[in-house]
């Protein structure tokens, strides 16, 4: 069975499928947007929401983030209520001296490039987070960091493209690609054959996986990382807290096990509670170290929290990039695919930004920003040694 | 016979600083409800609404009560004992 | 007690019970870990003066003779070092290890301190059930009780949670709770049974499987007729009124669905108590987290998937009890006596000796089981005359209104999806009591089952213990 063709097929509903889905309509082109499992299913339910400059350092990574700052509250400031979008503010907490000069030498660099940061200090730092652990040094806090609800992102762009006569497919797997010649034309999928005039990889830790099936080599590989989820508090942290350490957790490509505390709270009351990072493929086996290693971090970040409950926690899978930069783009190694994934831990922020540039290109406008830098080929056709799983 | 206390003794809890004397049988619910007359004891969140006991055996989460400075503690779980403080209304750790 | 232990059991109800007893026959490392201060579970619940010596049977019990049978052969294998009991003691994952054991992080109950590793070479997993819910309007106010809770309240206190019980959902378990509050005193002023019963006499053929059952019921319809207590088919509870408690209960008729028949509604007034229960839902997060294979059964329950020697899917769990299907506790006995007996046996490597009154008690209990939940379906027209504004998540308070807004309009369409969108499932029992509610805004049953018992911790636990735990034997 062959379906309507459509100007766009969106392979994924996450944030990021979303996010294209919604700019496509914006640009008058014909979307259908497929999820093997239910919209924002995959690595959208299982994160933080995170809309941070406060981990970026200067480069194509800052120019998104801060690209995709300005829409989520400019042109989407409308949504952010449903979203539950709040500027919160992120505050980086050095505990010694010796974290306090390096992240002073930070901020100094991402001042140069724009980033809005004030260093403070102790005293200061109480007055901002009255129960932060009373042995930080110092601290810098950033008044742009923000977060959204991930699963309400991914609805509401999804509600918002389907007003604009967009299709979403959940539960439909895509089995292989359609092609003419060498150009691919579609995807075949467990609801039928989908015809497009572009497919777009939004598989987020499965792009691999994904392209794989269109013959191109894309190194993105899941990164699991855990999460906390607390019981329901009176307000008690009000910014996104996190140590001085996460910032070299996110930047290090070591494979084994990296914690570093990160605390926030939520609009419900529960508090957020990471982080980890670590390589191990898809797997769902519990790393009981990983969580006591995130509560013996997140305690003594905030030592309320030692009599805190823990409700849940989840994993989820971060399409890590060998180069910590995502794929943003046409793929020149075959036509008609198209790439928007591997945005790391930082893929709801970037989500939006990654949308609207992606749907100026595929309606052939030149791009706000230049996506020379995300260029999906750029990994060359052989896979690496120790690449993706 | 026994120096162990009879099952019907009683003990002196305070709940909210108001001192009860209540069989040593009772779940800290169980003397909310019966010694101390009350339906509800947790307010919550959202509509601001007083609830109880519910499920009687652990598993709703709807009878939290602060005891003896622990906060959100399932009351229908644990025992009374004699100088217990309980504390009722929002849990607030 | 050596490091590892040979046969974990978790739970000390009428599985758990006969489990660890037949155990410690055949191992002398056997483990019995329960929430409870005593033992018993939820059908042998009592207080701490019902175990003194000479002690009366309490009169709201049902086989207890089996139950002090029970006790004393886990006090002689405890006096003989062969068993060990863990009170107030909640296991709060279960894991499977690469290498084969199963490791079992326990914690106090009910604080949720003190978090410790046990490895066990096998494990019988008795963990029960609680009272399915669905929502009502009004059940949110003090006073609304699972049915359940109003038995239970009523073992332990020896009192009735209030003067005028009305007890309203569906199974023969109602008549149960009813009698519990009328033999201590209390009032019932009726029981609403959505259900019309056709095709279920108690008394019939499906109840000559098992003598006991016949007994109990006839019992209660003795009870019930002195108290004058009207038991009425085909009616639901519509909405409970109240300002801050329970004060008066609308019912209402029910119709093939069990939903309410609008224009049918009639007033209890003067009730401060009422007891909901629409069967029981096995506590399935251990069985989840240990990856064992599961299925639905003919009430809607996920349960676990066994052999005839009552293993899991997972090489050295074995499943007793609610856990493979609501049978009751006679089953529960049956079960767990094969249950203990196997996990000894694949322990010593003395394949088990089969007992046929087992698998017979076990294969009658299961047939009359059946029978008995197709009389008494969960209605699965719950929702169909629902006010709008009715709590369906009583935890994150989430109202039906909020769902189907979030069903129809942002295309939510399995529980997972309703969860993170609307919070529904979210909070402090993690969807324990929502789950029956949720399950049936999803298009795959089998799988919005198993997503809404999903839990990985079964209880809440505090960052403290979880940075301190105790890892030591891994």
């Amino acid at each position: 069975m062959t379906a309507r063709g459509t100007d766009v097929l969106v392979i994924g509903a996450g944030a990021v499928g979303a996010a294209v889905a919604h700019y496509c309509t914006l640009q008058g082109l014909s979307v259908r947007v497929v999820d093997r499992g239910a919209p924002g299913g995959g690595t959208s339910s299982r994160c933080e929401g995170n809309i941070l400059v406060s981990d970026k350092e200067r480069g194509p990574e800052l120019d998104l983030a801060n690209y995709s700052l300005a829409l989520w509250h400019g042109e989407l400031a409308e949504h952010a209520e449903s979203w539950e979008l709040e500027r919160k503010g992120g505050i980086i907490v050095a505990s010694r001296e010796t974290s306090l000069v390096s992240l002073r030498r930070a901020l100094t660099a991402q001042r140069e490039h724009g980033i809005e940061v004030q260093e403070i200090d102790a005293e200061a730092l109480l007055a901002l987070e009255p129960h932060v652990s009373p042995g930080a040094v110092g601290a810098a806090f950033y008044p742009d960091d923000s977060q959204v609800m991930p699963m309400q992102v991914v609805a509401h762009l999804l509600a918002l493209a389907r007003g604009r006569g967009a299709e979403v497919l959940p539960y439909c797997e895509v089995t292989g690609l359609m092609r003419e010649g060498e150009r691919i034309i579609g995807a075949r999928t467990t609801r039928g054959d989908l015809p497009a005039g572009a497919v777009v990889d939004a598989a987020g830790p499965w792009a691999a996986r994904f392209s794989a099936l269109a013959g191109v080599h894309l190194p993105i590989a899941p990164r699991r990382g855990y999460v906390m989820v607390t019981e329901p508090l009176p307000p008690r942290v009000f910014h996104k807290v996190y140590a001085a350490e996460y910032i070299d957790d996110v930047g290090t490509s070591d494979t084994s096990l990296q914690s570093s505390p990160v605390v926030e709270s939520t609009p419900a009351g529960s508090i957020l509670i990471g982080s980890s990072r670590e390589q191990v493929g898809f797997s769902d086996a519990i790393s009981r170290e990983a969580l006591q290693r995130i509560a013996a971090n997140a305690t003594a970040l905030f030592p309320f929290l030692r009599d805190v409950h823990v409700l849940r926690h989840y994993h989820g899978f971060r399409p890590y990039s060998p180069d910590h930069l995502p794929a943003i783009g046409a793929d020149a190694r075959a036509t008609g695919l198209w790439h928007a994934t591997g945005h790391e831990g930082a893929g709801i922020g970037m989500s939006v930004g990654t949308g609207k540039l992606l749907a100026q290109a595929l309606a052939g406008h030149r791009p706000d920003l230049d996506l020379d830098p995300f260029d999906p080929a750029r990994f060359g056709d052989a896979a690496p040694a120790g690449g993706p799983r | 016979m026994t120096s162990s206390p009879a099952p019907d003794d009683h003990v002196r809890i305070t709940v909210d600083d108001v001192p009860l004397s209540v069989p040593v049988r009772r779940t800290v619910a169980a003397a909310l409800m019966l010694e101390g007359r009350q339906a509800g004891w947790r307010v919550t969140r959202r509509a601001g609404a007083e609830r109880g006991l519910f499920c009687g055996i652990g598993v709703c989460y709807d009878c939290l009560a602060t005891v003896d400075g622990r906060p959100g503690l399932r009351t229908c779980l644990v025992q009374v004992a004699d100088g217990m403080d309980v504390r009722t209304g929002t849990v607030d750790v | 007690m050596s490091e590892i232990a040979a046969v974990v059991v978790i739970g000390a109800g009428p599985a758990g019970l006969a489990a660890a007893a037949e155990a410690a026959r055949g191992s002398d490392r056997v483990l019995l870990v329960d929430a409870g201060p005593r033992l018993g579970g939820q059908f042998w619940r009592h207080g701490a003066k019902d175990d003194l010596p000479q002690a009366p049977a309490p009169r709201w019990h049902h086989g207890w003779d089996t139950y002090l049978e029970l006790r004393t052969d886990l006090e002689r294998a405890e006096a003989a070092g062969r068993l060990e009991h863990l009170a107030s003691t909640h296991v709060a994952a279960l894991d499977v290890r690469e290498d084969g054991l199963l490791a079992l992080h326990l914690a106090l109950s009910p604080t949720g301190e003190q978090l410790t590793t046990l490895l066990a070479e096998t494990v019988v997993l008795c963990p029960g059930a609680y009272d399915r819910q669905l929502p009502v309007a009004g059940w949110t106010l003090p006073g609304v009780m699972a049915a359940g809770g109003v038995q239970a309240f009523v073992k332990v206190q020896e009192q009735v949670p209030g003067r005028r019980v009305l007890l309203a959902g569906t199974g023969p378990f109602l008549l149960a709770a009813a009698a519990s509050v009328l033999q201590a005193g209390g009032e019932v002023a009726a029981i609403c049974e959505s259900g019309d019963l056709t095709g279920w006499v108690p008394r019939g053929a499906s109840a000559a499987l098992v003598p006991g059952k016949g007994r109990e019921g006839a019992q209660y319809a003795a009870l019930l007729v002195r108290h004058r207590v009207p038991y009425l088919r085909r009616r639901v509870v519509s909405r409970i009124h109240g300002t801050d408690r329970v004060e008066s209960v609308e019912i209402s008729r029910a119709d093939d669905r069990g939903a309410q028949v609008p224009g049918t509604a009639q007033v209890l007034e003067d009730i401060d108590v009422v007891g909901l229960g629409w069967g029981f839902v096995p506590q399935a997060e251990l069985l989840l987290q240990a990856g064992a294979a599961s299925r639905l059964d003919v009430d809607g329950s996920l349960v676990g998937v066994v052999d005839g020697e009552q293993a899991s899917s997972v090489p050295g769990l074995f499943l007793a009890g609610e856990i493979t299907g609501v049978t009751g506790a006679s089953g529960a006995v049956a079960e767990g006596r094969i249950a203990g007996r196997a996990a000894a046996g694949r322990v010593s490597g003395r394949a088990a000796e089969s007992s046929r009154k087992d698998a017979s008690a076990r294969s009658r209990h299961r047939l009359f089981a059946s029978a008995m939940h197709r009389a008494h379906p969960a209605p699965a027209g719950w929702a169909d005359s629902l006010d709008e504004g009715t709590v369906v998540c009583r935890c994150e308070e989430v109202t039906l209104a909020e769902i189907t807004a979030a069903r129809d309009e942002l295309g939510a369409r399995d529980p997972r999806s309703l969860k993170g969108v609307t919070r529904a499932g979210m909070g402090m029992c993690q969807g324990r009591i929502c789950a029956a509610a949720m399950t049936c805004f999803g298009t795959d049953p089998l799988e919005a089952a198993r997503t809404t018992a999903k839990r990985p911790f079964a209880l809440p636990l505090t960052l403290g213990t979880l940075a301190s735990a105790e890892e030591g034997t891994e």
